[in-house]
């Protein structure tokens, strides 16, 4: 498989895939904003750069994968040889995001045009495909660069077009514009005390590049400026990945931002936060740190704990679906953070398998909310009473999506949640492995309440009739479904690509 | 007459604003070898633009530089930039490797000379219309408050 | 005592802007003046990092006199060559400089120039989070703008009432019959 690939792709596409990765959709995206029409043709471009971008991850993922325990590409860019310049580094962690990142925008720009056209107006559709090509170049920037500073403007890049994009919600509910600014001011905060701390690592070590920094770092534990500028990147990158107490801005910006949006940003911008803060966890600071493994213990566990037990509460008492579901990210934040805290190969594992898995039943979750939100105009619990009979194939996938996020078996919650109480186990803590499947009976009462009304309850409007979402809809909804089952029976591969990523991250890889 | 009062900001401004254009030029090229270069001369070009409007009213700003003329200057700015990148690609050189552009001797300066001279050219363009889009979008919209009210 | 603290003077500047910025940010309501508070503490950043970059003694990082000439040759006959070789320079003394902020004159010792440049990595990286933070206050004054059209107000307190409220009549109309929450 991976050597058909390798034969099957153009040499200059093998040679230069780490940079064209990212220009794609920076070129498209401008022009695609400026191209005239009802947005048709802008929405048409950004199927075709998705989906180039996804045939790039792919020859990367081959290129990473043809060398037994995986290999790193390294791609300087404008020539200027690293630690000094911009150096793009792949190596099996970030190839498994960036193949994340480009598969589900991918899906979703397929599935988006309906939803599009019914929740933009017709003037600022061109404009906002043009933004979402930037966020998702920002996305894949973030994961392909291994530059710390690059990192922030990647970060940013991709932060200011969510900002936008989020705003645009206000053509349904006004209240994404309050949603948005709140989003804006704690994600500047946020990116800001990440420049700072990478401003105290440059001050002790003199260099950005992260490889460059992993070595210098060696020889400067217990010196205050490195120790500093650790808080600041953990707060700083926490803040974006929505760790728990700083998740405040993420449930009104997935409430009220337009359906498509939403579930390209709940399968992806927080998934790429936690790569970068596993980048720096890992890579770039070492676990023989001291203070980074009493971080560890001290804040990402308890954290992490904090989100699966009361974000899963407070997701029992919305009333909004989107609601509910924008709560149970950051508890299942809280899941990958546990993993991640547990500083061992197999917990970082289950993180990064629990990471990919959640991006495809909360991607398939808000693609279904996207179809009702189309047909029947509501997102509250109370418009979905019903929807079973009238939606039948809408709903079986946001059932099939729902139960892998509940951690049913045969389903790809079942499997990450099974490897990260495994890997919990295997570390002796047994305590948190109960809290884990607390937290999962939490799960089963509010997707439950969903589920029920769905499938339980009669209509609220007799009147309604059978209206399913259309095929461009149902279509990438039940590509993600089918992909939590098949993760769900045979995960191998995705558990291999885990893995493998978590021995980069611990072996070779960056240092 | 009403807007007597601004006579001499108006003849102030008439031939300060070719000048300042002029100065974001300079600013651009020069940018190689002392400071300055595409993201300084584009605001500065901008700037000229925004003073034109703030004297002469933003109805025959918008009529001189169009707000759709502003947003595609941006969008070509980021494409030049882009372009060179691909043509240092086609050279055979990395992205933006400027040393590929023109596929010389080891040695030789014409492609970093040139190469940075594009696209800081990009940047001009990209910064400039960038820059009048803000500024129009917030000047562009009608006002709740009257000028007599001030 | 009174010279540790006068040695840190950009240090005590940085961290009070940055509390001052974070101070308007969190206790104002009114959302300009949140964004204001935002702009003054992304200023703090910038001083941090431009204070990094001063090299005592240190003039700015073009190369000049002697340094200029071992390296591009007669300026005035190839302008391009000494540019280019000035970039590459350039690279060096960053590199070195970062190395060992402490150790001030080693970057330009080590590689034979005459004068003692600053750091110009520190500056570059500025400029590059001055346009982002410009994009970013941009699109939130954006974003202000649409809300004082669609709300009437910028006071986020005020806001949150009108939402508040909002939601109240939504939960009232799916539960008829119940009574209110609050």
């Amino acid at each position: 498989m991976i050597d058909l690939i390798l034969q099957l792709a153009p040499a200059w596409a093998e040679a230069h895939a780490p940079a064209l990765i990212i220009v794609l959709p920076l070129l498209a995206g401008p022009i695609s904003a400026f191209l005239p029409g009802s947005g048709r043709i802008a929405w048409i471009m950004t199927m075709v750069v998705t989906a180039l971008c996804t045939l790039l991850s792919i020859i990367l993922l081959a290129q990473v994968r043809s060398v037994e325990g995986g290999a790193v590409i390294s791609y300087a860019m404008g020539g200027w040889a690293p630690p000094y310049g911009i150096e793009f580094r792949i190596d099996a962690l970030n190839v498994l995001v960036l193949m994340l990142v480009s598969f589900i925008a991918f899906l979703t720009s397929i599935f988006g045009w309906p939803t599009i056209r019914a929740e933009i107006n017709e003037e600022k559709r061109a404009m906002f495909f043009g933004a979402f090509q930037v966020c998702f170049m920002g996305l894949l920037g973030v994961a392909a660069t291994g530059d710390a500073f690059n990192l922030f403007v990647f970060l940013e890049l991709s932060s200011i077009a969510t900002y936008v994009l989020v705003a645009l919600g206000s053509g349904r509910d006004r209240r994404a514009l309050p949603a948005a600014i709140n989003y804006l001011l704690m994600g500047t905060i946020g990116a800001s005390f990440y420049v700072v701390g990478v401003g105290f690592l440059y001050a002790a070590t003199g260099t950005l590049n992260m490889a460059d920094l992993a070595i210098q770092l060696q020889d400067t534990s217990g010196n205050r400026a490195v120790q500093v500028g650790f808080a600041f990147i953990l707060v700083g990158l926490g803040l974006k990945a929505a760790m728990f107490p700083l998740h405040q801005w993420l449930p009104n910006a997935y409430t009220y931002s337009p359906s498509f949006v939403t579930a390209f940003l709940a399968a992806t911008a927080t998934k790429v936060a936690i790569y970068a803060l596993v980048r720096f966890l890992f890579s770039v600071f070492s676990l023989e740190f001291i203070f980074e493994g009493a971080s560890l213990a001290l804040i990402l566990t308890p954290m992490g704990i904090a989100a699966m037990l009361a974000c899963s509460f407070q997701a029992i008492f919305q009333t909004d679906v989107r609601r509910t579901l924008a709560y149970s990210s950051v508890a299942q934040v809280g899941y990958m953070l546990l993993g991640i805290s547990l500083g061992t190969a197999a917990g970082v594992s289950a993180g990064m398998f629990h990471l990919v898995n959640h991006a495809l039943m909360k991607g398939a979750l808000f693609m279904a909310v996207a179809g009702v939100v189309l047909t029947y105009q509501g997102t509250r619990i109370h418009d979905f009473a019903g929807l079973g009979r009238s939606a039948p194939w809408t709903m079986t996938a946001f059932a099939i999506a729902a139960l892998s996020l509940i951690g049913v078996p045969l389903t790809a919650g079942f499997q990450s949640k099974f490897a990260l109480v495994s890997a919990l186990l295997a570390s002796g803590w047994w305590w948190a492995a109960l809290i884990v499947v607390f937290s999962s009976v939490l799960a089963v009462v509010y997707m439950g309440r969903i589920l029920q009304a769905v499938f339980f309850k009669p209509p609220n409007n007799p009147q309604k009739r059978q209206k399913e979402a259309p095929m461009l809809l149902l279509g990438p909804l039940w590509v993600l479904a089918l992909a939590n089952l098949w993760i769900g029976i045979n995960g191998n591969f995705v558990v291999g690509l885990a893995n493998d990523a978590a021995q980069a991250l611990f072996i070779g890889g960056v240092r | 007459m009403k807007t007597d009062h601004h006579v001499i900001l108006r003849v102030v401004a008439k031939p300060l604003i070719p000048i300042i254009s002029l100065f974001a030029l300079y600013v651009h090229f020069h940018g190689d070898y002392s400071p300055g270069g595409g993201f300084q001369a584009g605001v500065i070009i901008a700037v000229a633009v925004i003073l034109y409007s703030l004297i002469f009213g933003i109805t025959p700003a918008m009529k001189a530089v169009p707000p759709w003329f502003a947003r595609s200057l941006s969008a070509l700015g980021f494409i030049i930039f882009g372009a060179v990148g691909v043509w240092a690609l086609m050279m055979g050189g990395n992205y933006l490797d400027y040393d590929a552009l023109f596929n010389e001797e080891p040695g030789g300066h014409y492609g970093q000379h040139y190469g940075i001279l594009f696209v800081e050219l990009g940047v001009l363009f990209a910064v400039a219309g960038s820059m009048l889009s803000i500024f129009y979008a917030f000047a562009g919209r009608v006002t709740e408050i009257k000028d007599e009210d001030w | 005592m009174v010279e540790f603290i006068l040695e840190r003077g950009n240090y005590w500047a940085i961290i009070g802007l940055m509390m001052i910025g974070l101070y308007t940010l969190f206790s104002s309501t009114n959302l300009i003046k949140r964004l204001v508070g935002l702009s003054v503490f992304q200023t703090s950043i910038i001083l941090f990092y431009i204070s990094l970059s001063r090299i005592d003694g240190g003039t700015a990082p073009i190369l000049f006199g002697a340094d200029a000439k071992g390296h591009g040759g007669d300026h005035a006959e190839d302008v391009a060559a000494a540019a280019a070789h000035g970039a590459d320079a350039a690279h060096g003394v960053a590199a070195d400089a970062g190395h060992g902020v402490a150790d001030t004159a080693h970057g330009a010792a080590s590689h034979g120039l005459e004068h003692i440049y600053s750091n110009p990595l520190p500056h570059v990286l500025m400029l590059t989070a001055i346009v982002v933070g410009v994009a970013t206050l941009a699109v939130g004054l954006a974003i202000v703008v649409r809300i004082r059209e669609a709300y009437g107000t910028i006071e986020s307190d005020e806001i949150r009432e009108m939402d508040l409220e909002v939601a109240l009549a939504e939960y009232a109309h799916d539960h008829p019959g119940e009574a209110d929450p609050a």
